[in-house]
């Protein structure tokens, strides 16, 4: 291609200014990006690939400058340009997608004004045809009835529609670059893939071009033509999409490659190959549950909520002023009457979409909600009937603990690891003692791979792999016989997933317990369980063991969510066989 | 195992504290400046009555109503008592009552506020509606009630000052307690066995702490403003007791004939006190903000 590129980004460095000292977030990137060419930035959190776009949009926060290099949009200076121009350039040329929709929205104003805005704002459209514009870019972007949804606030919307808003926002103006930011982050599997075919399509029919920052190999293979790998503010490799698939160069590359759950590997595949364990264990231990009692039951389990908000102010009015007994109140069923079965030794999947009744489920089973009705038996006992208040206090609470979803908030901000891992023992264990607790902090912190020093350290001075080593060492540090693992690794980057998700096998093995793996995301759940459980809508659509749902699914839905997985089309090569490939 | 260990060396919490304050004080001069301010008042408040030049109940009519002076710096007042050594040694009376009426409202408003935030319910519906019957009254009013109603003792002065501070510090605590009661780490200290009132106090109310010293700081300079409110009317400390409310009061007569000193100077010494409150409470909200932590 020897036309001018659309965005040419030589030689960017960006500093920040921090009471550390200058700090720079990106050093000496190259990116070019083509007309209607579609490029992924693909790394991992401080990997800089947002720094990055920021510094092509000029909208670094104070104290980020650009230190070195150059930003050329078309034929536009961006180091250079005035702010008037900048302003001109945002939105009307380049435009950018959030990570979070439902941020990005003003959310005290319909969505069809909001588009309105962005029309008016860079002279797209006359004041008198405006309205009927911005209907038609509501329509573009595939949103059923745009004429009725015109009128809609953000909240009124799902987290898909609010991206597809802002979407439209975003392509109102044809800008001639779209930036994406993780632009389905947020969202569920299946929502990813049409909100990503909606952005390819409309990007290519309307002769775009995209950067797509992402952390997924597997998304920004499968949409786009060109990859920029970044690690530590450098970009470490840039390539085909197919090329970095099929043949990654890089080391660093081949490490993200390999983290990345897919079909067809075992947890232990996960690990960079220089750290594979000698001995490895075998994945998946066959166990015989036939012939053992279930460790845990759960029988028609229902969970309902009151419908909030459908009676509103009149509603409140009307049973103030007729003092008569309040409408039977509509009600929503979280849970609707599920069964199951967990046995010892055993790793269940919980999978489903957001609003499933995945996370109700489990957090019944935990006790820290009451049940409306069914019944959860754990080893004989129907603990369903013990109101969650008082079983916290119960000997029974050491045998069920849980690894929470997001480390950072499980953590309280103001205790150490060692006190955080030392509240169950304190609380519910027999162990009394300032030394023989340390002790056992020491001995659970060395179980998980925490160094025994960063005990003393604040969630805050930990990352974000050694936060989550510390909400798992608090779970395993009573000895629980079940453990619920709440999307323990979403949070994380997969490089560290990996560690996590291998470390969490070898504790499962080594301490005999058994897992409620309550996940979104079928390829992690392929790696570490034995059996899975499909919900929607608060009911089971399918359960059976792991390969079997997963390779042979019985249910249209488990077919569409294993379908909207990315996966790139070609076939990814394993490294032995990647030398062959470059060979040839 | 590669966790990138990008975290700093390990410290201890008040050695960290300490190493941040120093940093936002060093960093923001108007913070330094009102830390040096809260030194002399916390000064004056201990040792003032033990250096003072003069003792400042004597009266001596041949002195009175003299302008300031190498002997008198702030001047004497109608009595012949030296202003300077009054308006320093009432700095302890003023500043005791305001660390009192600002803890008793910590232990009233903080916790009930806490409480309401973290159990929601009826503790939350009780707690808010006395907040609003408070701040249904015009506050320096109702202090002058309570006053007035259980009679000019200082103890009173403080109930009355905490009282009307209630709905301020209730409400701030409420509002912070309510977004920690769903937060992950108290979820895990529930699986850890630990009861609803040990969470409440073990868990979230350290962590909102900072947010609540901020408020002391800031209220701290209402309430000496208040207390000497309350003696400038009559309904506070008796004369003759150094105190700057009364001083002002007394001083105020003799203004229009030109003895301006008698009033200028407690006055001034209230100004003082609390803006070096004010100042200090935007500084500590610096040093508490996790924003300015890096």
């Amino acid at each position: 291609m020897t036309a001018i590129p659309l965005l040419d980004v030589r030689d960017l460095t960006v500093e920040f200014q921090t009471r550390r000292g200058i700090v720079s977030a990106v050093q000496h990137v190259n990116i070019t990006v083509a007309k209607s060419e579609t490029v992924a930035i693909v790394g991992e959190s401080g990997s800089g690939k947002s720094v990055t776009s920021y510094a092509v949009m000029r909208i670094l926060d104070r104290a980020g400058r650009i230190a070195e290099g150059s930003v050329m949009f078309t034929n536009i200076d961006v180091r250079q340009a005035s702010e008037d121009d900048m302003r001109g350039l945002r939105g009307r040329e380049i435009s950018m997608i959030f990570q979070n929709p439902r941020a990005a929205l003003n959310p005290i104003r319909k969505v069809g004004r909001q588009i309105e805005d962005v029309l008016l704002e860079h002279v797209k459209a006359a004041p008198s045809e405006v309205t009927e514009k911005a209907i038609e870019i509501l329509d573009q972007v595939r949103i059923a009835r745009p004429r009725e949804r015109y009128h809609a606030y953000p909240f009124e919307l799902s987290g898909g529609m609010c991206q597809r808003v802002v979407i439209a926002l975003a392509l109102a103006c044809r800008p001639q670059l779209l930036i994406a930011d993780e632009p389905t982050t947020g969202l569920d599997v299946t929502t990813q893939k049409t909100v990503m075919e909606l952005v390819v399509e409309l990007t290519r029919s309307l002769g775009m071009s995209t950067i797509l920052i992402t952390h997924d190999l597997g998304l920004a293979a499968t949409y786009c033509d060109k990859v920029v790998v970044m690690e530590k503010g450098h970009v470490v490799e840039t390539a085909s999409a197919r090329g970095i698939f099929t043949a990654p160069e890089h080391r660093y590359t081949r490490k993200l490659m390999r983290a990345t759950p897919r079909p067809g590997v075992t947890l232990r595949d996960l690990l960079p190959e220089e750290e594979t364990p000698s001995a490895p264990v075998a994945t998946i231990t066959k166990l015989l549950v036939a012939d053992r009692k279930p460790l845990l039951v759960v029988e028609k389990l229902l969970k309902e909520y009151p419908r909030k908000g459908v009676e509103g102010v009149g509603g409140v009015m009307t049973k103030l002023l007729h003092r008569s007994p309040a409408p039977e109140p509509e009600i929503f069923r979280a849970v609707d009457g599920i069964s199951f079965a967990v046995h010892r030794g055993e790793s269940v999947g919980l999978v489903g979409e957001s609003g499933c009744g995945k996370s109700t489920t489990s957090t019944m089973v935990m006790r820290l909600i009451d049940k409306t009705d069914g019944s959860i038996i754990f080893d004989g006992e129907d603990i369903g009937e013990i109101p969650a208040k008082q079983f916290a206090k119960l000997p029974m609470r050491r045998r069920i603990q849980m690894v929470f979803q997001d480390p950072t908030d499980s953590l309280n901000p103001r205790f150490t690891a060692a006190r955080a891992i030392a509240d169950p023992i304190l609380r519910l264990s027999d162990l009394k003692g300032r030394d023989a607790i340390r002790a056992r902090c020491e001995e659970l912190a060395l179980q998980v791979g925490l160094p025994v020093e960063f005990l003393d350290r604040f969630p805050h001075q930990l990352s974000g792999g050694q936060k989550a080593r510390v909400g798992i060492a608090r779970a395993i540090a009573l000895k629980p016989d079940l453990i619920i693992l709440d999307e323990p690794t979403a949070a994380l980057d997969v490089s560290v997933q990996a560690v996590v998700l291998n470390l969490l096998q070898d504790l499962k093995e080594s301490l005999g317990m058994s897992y409620l793996f309550v996940s979104h995301d079928l390829n992690v759940v392929r790696l570490l369980c034995d059996r899975v459980i499909v919900m929607k809508s608060g009911k089971i659509v399918e359960e059976g063991p792991t390969e079997r749902v997963l390779f042979a699914p019985e249910a249209q839905y488990t077919r569409d969510l294993l379908a909207a997985i990315p996966h790139p089309t070609f076939e990814p090569v394993h490294a032995d066989a990647t030398r062959v490939a470059a060979g040839s | 195992m590669t966790d990138i260990a990008a975290t700093p060396r390990p410290s201890s919490g008040l050695a960290a504290l300490f190493r941040h304050g120093r940093y936002v004080i060093g960093e923001n001069k108007v913070t330094g400046f009102a830390f040096g301010l809260f030194i002399i008042i916390v000064l004056a408040a201990v040792i003032g009555p033990y250096i003072v030049p003069h003792d400042p109940l004597a009266s001596d009519t041949a002195a009175a109503l003299k302008g300031p002076s190498a002997k008198h710096w702030f001047g004497t007042d109608q009595l012949g008592r030296d202003v300077f050594s009054r308006v320093v040694v009432a700095t302890r009376l003023d500043f005791f009552i305001a660390v009192a009426s600002v803890a008793l409202v910590f232990l009233m408003g903080g916790l009930a506020g806490v409480a309401a935030g973290f159990f929601g319910g009826w503790t939350d519906r009780i707690v808010g509606r006395i907040a609003d019957t408070i701040m249904a009254f015009p506050l320096f009013v109702l202090a002058m009630g309570i006053v007035a109603a259980l009679g000019n003792t200082v103890q009173n002065i403080i109930l009355a000052t905490a009282i009307v501070n209630f709905p301020l510090y209730a409400r701030v605590a409420r509002a912070e307690a309510s977004v920690r009661r769903e937060a992950g780490f108290v979820q895990a200290a529930r699986l850890s066995g630990n009861g609803e009132f040990r969470i409440l106090l073990a868990q979230v109310l350290p962590n909102i702490m900072p947010i609540m010293i901020v408020q002391m700081s800031l209220t701290m300079g209402y309430a000496i403003l208040n207390a000497a409110g309350l003696s400038f009317i009559g309904l506070g400390v008796r004369p003759p007791t150094a105190e700057w409310g009364i001083m002002v009061a007394e001083g105020a007569a003799f203004m229009v004939s030109g003895e301006w000193w008698i009033a200028f100077f407690p006055g001034l010494a209230l100004m003082v006190a609390v803006f070096c409150f004010n100042l200090l409470g935007d500084g500590l909200r610096d040093i508490v903000d996790p924003q300015r932590r890096t």
